[in-house]
Order: structure tokens, then C-alpha cells, then sequence
């Protein structure tokens, strides 16, 4: 195997025409794998809209598990507009030592190419032993260019992560999550991306000192400029963050039934969201957004309700960590049932209707 | 405007996947291996812009062992101009894959870049933003569609709790999703038509994996769950178990 040396080749490709200016600054060398003792752990904490969500406060948890074990401090970045800094005091609640807050108006909204340049500088200035991010769109979008520039590799979407002998091994899902591949990763800092919903946000109180810094940004050398943004329907939660999930199948034969889920929905409370199988986002019923499984998105939420799913082994590998399973389904030998916890076989026109009027009764009883 | 598309061959995605005798790695008998189908969205992404403008060429590039080459002629034969197979090994380190790949996407002139936006099989969704700050490029990821316009593309990506326009520079990097369009079935003439288009393979400047795979494990069997019962009668019992013994609702 050869090692080319591609700090050089890097250099040599170094133009004025990146934005972030921070091609120049490649590491000569790869680091080793080896963490030092009492090394701090840094958590990149998403603000989306000008407020954290439960990705931040997880991203926050893991670091602060991370450096128990380093004997270090876990210290939190957040990018946001002038303001930001205020919301992103809480984070000491999660455990943050200390909170670097990066305040700019080109940076109240995701943009790539703004918000590459001040993370990658903040992972520089510490001495960071692991550096953990949301596995969220952004997150998704923001970590590879990240570890890109600091010439690390980065484990994506990982269900576990622990630091021992010095090495950060994760777990992460593969094949959709038909299989765990249990890896250790040989650079320094090392990046992860955590799947969400899958590590528990736990408040300690830490020190939390704020300090804000105000990157420079030239917004008009941005190669990346977002033109539109559309909101889904007010109050809607997504898919991949919800904490109960009712997804439809074709047993739903028309798109017109989707009232019966939408009803299902609202009964079971305002962090539900609609998922969908496959089959009827290619039928064009649902949008693509709510697809379930392998060419969709994996899911982990609390409850996962399946109604007129059958169960393809991609919709299954894509819903299968979920803590919960309900399966409402006509026929009895339909796989769904064999990763469910509770099944009903029946007719989901007959069964979610008295599903939600139960429900809705017990909601309203609490 | 010429466009190259990275590719990866993966276990098809009705594959059971099992952990082999060295608990490190999947058991390959009897699985059939296809184009990653997030990388067929970006192939026909391409094809429907070369198709619309009327010119440019469609490359396909991967890196890969030699089975590759079977994948390659099913992106000829779907249309793609030409294909080239980078050989080495794939490791789960997607930023010695990606250097393997800027190496060789550094000098290309093309407008486009397409990448799917993650492998079937790693799912590490890294590699195509990785090649694009190796190689300066910009780079949009999440897309569903694009359009072309002079020296832009304009981009729609979905996001949690929405959907975003977005207008990149050209040249760029875009990672496709699943869009309005299936990706075609090659047709016996595009099959035929295939063999004769070029397919060069050369070693890859291989980087090292800085990423371990210790062991892989099968998920955890999901406890024996039960039927509540049949039709309506059964929701009552079933909400008292999501209460009391799922604490689920």
C-alpha cells in the first residue's frame, strides 16, 4: 500500500476562491490515535431557528459522558445570529464547562460554507481528544468537511461511543442496521456523529461559561447560497427526530385515508410524526420525506406505530431500533409481526379509528 | 456540461446480511451486489441533464475490486459515456476513500460532480462532501433535483421540518437523494451499446485506514413480541399495555 503525502497536494490546490481560507491550514502530519489524559471533549450543538433542540443537549450529554473518562472538561460550540449566545447558555445544564459561541448574521442559518471555517478553528484552539456531532441533516452535511479539513476520519451516526486506553471506539450501524460494525479509530481528535434519539440527554450542571466570539465572514465570496426555505406544516415534527412515529403502508389503499394516521398523530401528541413505507412514496401518496428504512430514514423512536405496513426487510431494517413496536395489520403472517412487540391483525379501518378515540381518552385523563 | 458520478457496488438491498466466521466481516455467500441505489438517483440525475442540454458526458468512477467492472457496465449500459475503476480497497474510513478519489477528481474540468448521498452498505454519508473540501469544490448535499443554469445549479434539498432551495457554483459536489425520477432499467440495446464503451481500470492511490473494524455483530434479536388480538376488540388491551407495560404513551 503507498502513502501519498497529501498535505502537499493539498497545498499546491490552495486557491483565493475558497471562502473558508482554511485549505492553507492542513495538518502536515497524521496524528496518532492515542488520547491524552485529562483531554477535553468538544461538542458541535446545533441551534436550528435560533433555538437548541434535543440534538444539542445530546451531543452535550455524550461529550460530558466522553471526558468523565478522560478526567477532562466538555466544552460546547454553537454557531448562531447576534442573540444566540443567550439560548446556548443552557448547555451547562448538559454538562458544558465551558461555551464557545460563535455570533454573525450569516451565521443564523445553515449554510455550509460559512459555518465550516469557525468549528474547524474551534477544534484547533483545544486540545480536543474526540469531537461529537448531531448524525441531523446539518450534522450530516457539516461533519465530513469538517474532519476533511482537519484531516481526521469521522464515524458516522454511531449508536455507542466510548473512550478506553485511550481510543475512541464506537459502534455504529451498517447495511441500514442488519449489522453493527464495532470500530476504534486511530486519529486524534476523533469525530463522531451520533445517531439521534438514541443517547439519553442527561442534565448535570456544569461551570458554563460563556464566551462569544465573531468570526470573519465574506458573505459574498459564499459559493453555497440558500435561496428559499419552506416550513413544513406548523407544528409538524420530522421523521428522523420524532419520539413517536405512525407510519402507513399500501394497506392504506388510498392517499385520501391518511386522515385516520393524521388523527392517529394528533392523539398521541405534538413530538409525533407521520412516517411512510416505500411502496406508497413511490406510489406518489406520501412525500419522500417521510420514507421509512433503506433509501429513507433510519428511525429510533420511543413508539412505533405500523399500520398496513407488511414489512420489507429495507422498511425493517429502518425501524427496527425503535423501543417500541405496534403492528396493525390484516394479515397475521406479515413480517412486520415478527419485529413487533404488540400486534393487531385486523382491519386498520376498523382498529385506528378505536385506537385513537382510546388514546385520546387516556390523554385527556393525565 | 460533463459530469463524473462515484459509485459504489454494494450488497443489494433484499440481502440478508449475516456476520462471517471471523466476526469481523459479512458472510458474501449467495449475495448479489448492485449499484448503491442512492448512487442510481445521482446516475440518472446525470443522464436527464445530459439528455436535456443535448451534450456533455456522463463518467462514472469508482474505486473498487474488480467485480466493479460489473457495476460499471450496468452504469454504461443505463447510459454513462465511460467508466473508470479505481483498484483497492474500501475500507470503513470514508476520508482515505475520499483522498483516493479527489486524487483523481483534482485535474477533471467537469461541471458536476454527483455522488449518491451514502453507500448502501457503510451508510457513512461522508465521502462526497469529503472529495469536495479535498478538492475546493463547493458542494450541496440532501438534493433531489437540480437544474442547471449558466455557471449555477440550483438545488432542492429536504431538511428536517422542511425543504430548502439552495444555488451552488459550478464546478460543485452534489450528494443525491431519492428524487421525482426512478432510475431507468438499461435496455437490451443500452446493454449491447455497453460493451463497447470504455471501461479503463488502474491501481488506486490507496490511503490509509485510519478507522479499525474490531468485530461486527447481528442486532440484537427483538424479544418475541406477541398478538394482542384480532380486529377492534383487542385496541383496549393493547393501549393498556402501551401505558402500563411499554410506558410507551
Amino acid at each position: 500500500m503507498r502513502f501519498p503525502n497529501w498535505s502537499d497536494c493539498s497545498e499546491k490546490k490552495r486557491t483565493p476562491s475558497d471562502p473558508s481560507g482554511i485549505r492553507s491550514a492542513f495538518p502536515k502530519n497524521a496524528l496518532s490515535g492515542v488520547v491524552n489524559h485529562m483531554a477535553n471533549i468538544l461538542a458541535f450543538a446545533e441551534q436550528r431557528d435560533g433555538q437548541l433542540g434535543s440534538a444539542a443537549r445530546e451531543v452535550v450529554s455524550v461529550a460530558a459522558q466522553l471526558a468523565e473518562s478522560t478526567g477532562g472538561a466538555a466544552h460546547a460550540v454553537v454557531l448562531g445570529g447576534p442573540g444566540i449566545s443567550s439560548v446556548a447558555a443552557g448547555l451547562s445544564a448538559y454538562g458544558a464547562a465551558a461555551i464557545s459561541v460563535g455570533e454573525h448574521d450569516a451565521l443564523a442559518d445553515y449554510n455550509p460554507e460559512s459555518w465550516v471555517g469557525p468549528i474547524v478553528d474551534q477544534i484547533r484552539s483545544g486540545d480536543y481528544a474526540a469531537v461529537v456531532f448531531a448524525a441531523t441533516t446539518l450534522g450530516k452535511d457539516l461533519a465530513p468537511r469538517v474532519a476533511a479539513h482537519l484531516d481526521v476520519p469521522l464515524a458516522s451516526d454511531v449508536t455507542d461511543v466510548e473512550l478506553s486506553g485511550g481510543t475512541v471506539k464506537v459502534t455504529r450501524p451498517v447495511f441500514s442496521g442488519k449489522a453493527f460494525a464495532n470500530l476504534e479509530i486511530d486519529a486524534t481528535p476523533a469525530l463522531v456523529s451520533i445517531r439521534p434519539n438514541v443517547f439519553q440527554a442527561t442534565e448535570q450542571d456544569a461551570a458554563g461559561e460563556v464566551s462569544t466570539f465573531s468570526p470573519d465572514i465574506d458573505v459574498s465570496a459564499l459559493r453555497v447560497r440558500v435561496v428559499e426555505r419552506k416550513s413544513a406544516a406548523e407544528g409538524s415534527v420530522d421523521v428522523s427526530e420524532a419520539s413517536v412515529i405512525v407510519s402507513g403502508g399500501r394497506g392504506m389503499k388510498d392517499p385520501e385515508n391518511w386522515g385516520l394516521l393524521e388523527g392517529l398523530r394528533e392523539a398521541l401528541g405534538s413530538d409525533a410524526a407521520l412516517g411512510a413505507s416505500r411502496a406508497v412514496v413511490d406510489a406518489g401518496w406520501r412525500p419522500h420525506g417521510e420514507q421509512v428504512g433503506q433509501t429513507g430514514k433510519t428511525v429510533a423512536p420511543k413508539l412505533y406505530i405500523a399500520v398496513g405496513i407488511s414489512g420489507a426487510v429495507q422498511h425493517l431494517a429502518g425501524m427496527r431500533t425503535a423501543q417500541t413496536i405496534v403492528a396493525i395489520n390484516r394479515d397475521g403472517d406479515a413480517p412486520i409481526f415478527g419485529v413487533a412487540d404488540y400486534g393487531i391483525v385486523g382491519d386498520l379501518f376498523d382498529v385506528v379509528p378505536r385506537l385513537t378515540e382510546e388514546i385520546g381518552a387516556l390523554k385527556a385523563g393525565d | 456540461m460533463n459530469v463524473t458520478v462515484c459509485i459504489k457496488r454494494v450488497p443489494d438491498t433484499e440481502a440478508r446480511i449475516r456476520v462471517d466466521g471471523s466476526g469481523a466481516g459479512i458472510d458474501k455467500t449467495g449475495i448479489k451486489y448492485d449499484l448503491s441505489p442512492y448512487d442510481a438517483f445521482a446516475l440518472e440525475a446525470a443522464l436527464q441533464l445530459k439528455e436535456a442540454t443535448g451534450e456533455g458526458e456522463v463518467t462514472l468512477l469508482t474505486l473498487g475490486d474488480s467485480s466493479s467492472q460489473e457495476t460499471l457496465r450496468k452504469g454504461l449500459a443505463m447510459g454513462a459515456d465511460r467508466a473508470l475503476l479505481l483498484t483497492g480497497e474500501v475500507t470503513l474510513d470514508g476520508l482515505a476513500t475520499a483522498k483516493t478519489l479527489a486524487a483523481e477528481l483534482e485535474g477533471t474540468e467537469d461541471g458536476l460532480f454527483l455522488f449518491g448521498v451514502k453507500a448502501a452498505d457503510d451508510d457513512q454519508q461522508q465521502v462526497g462532501p469529503m472529495v469536495a473540501a479535498l478538492t475546493g469544490r463547493p458542494c450541496v448535499s440532501g438534493v433531489s433535483s437540480f437544474e442547471v443554469n449558466g455557471s449555477t445549479a440550483t438545488c432542492h434539498r429536504e431538511v428536517e421540518g422542511g425543504s430548502e432551495v439552495v444555488e451552488v457554483d459550478t464546478p460543485a459536489v452534489l450528494c443525491m437523494t431519492k428524487g421525482p425520477n426512478e432510475p431507468r432499467l438499461a435496455a437490451l440495446k443500452g446493454i449491447m451499446a455497453a460493451k463497447k464503451k470504455p471501461l479503463e481500470e488502474k491501481p488506486a492511490a490507496e490511503n490509509a485506514s485510519r478507522v479499525r473494524l474490531a468485530s461486527m455483530s447481528e442486532p440484537p434479536a427483538r424479544a418475541t413480541g406477541r398478538i394482542v388480538g384480532e380486529g377492534v376488540d383487542a385496541v383496549p388491551e393493547l393501549v393498556r399495555l402501551l401505558r402500563e407495560e411499554a410506558n410507551a404513551i
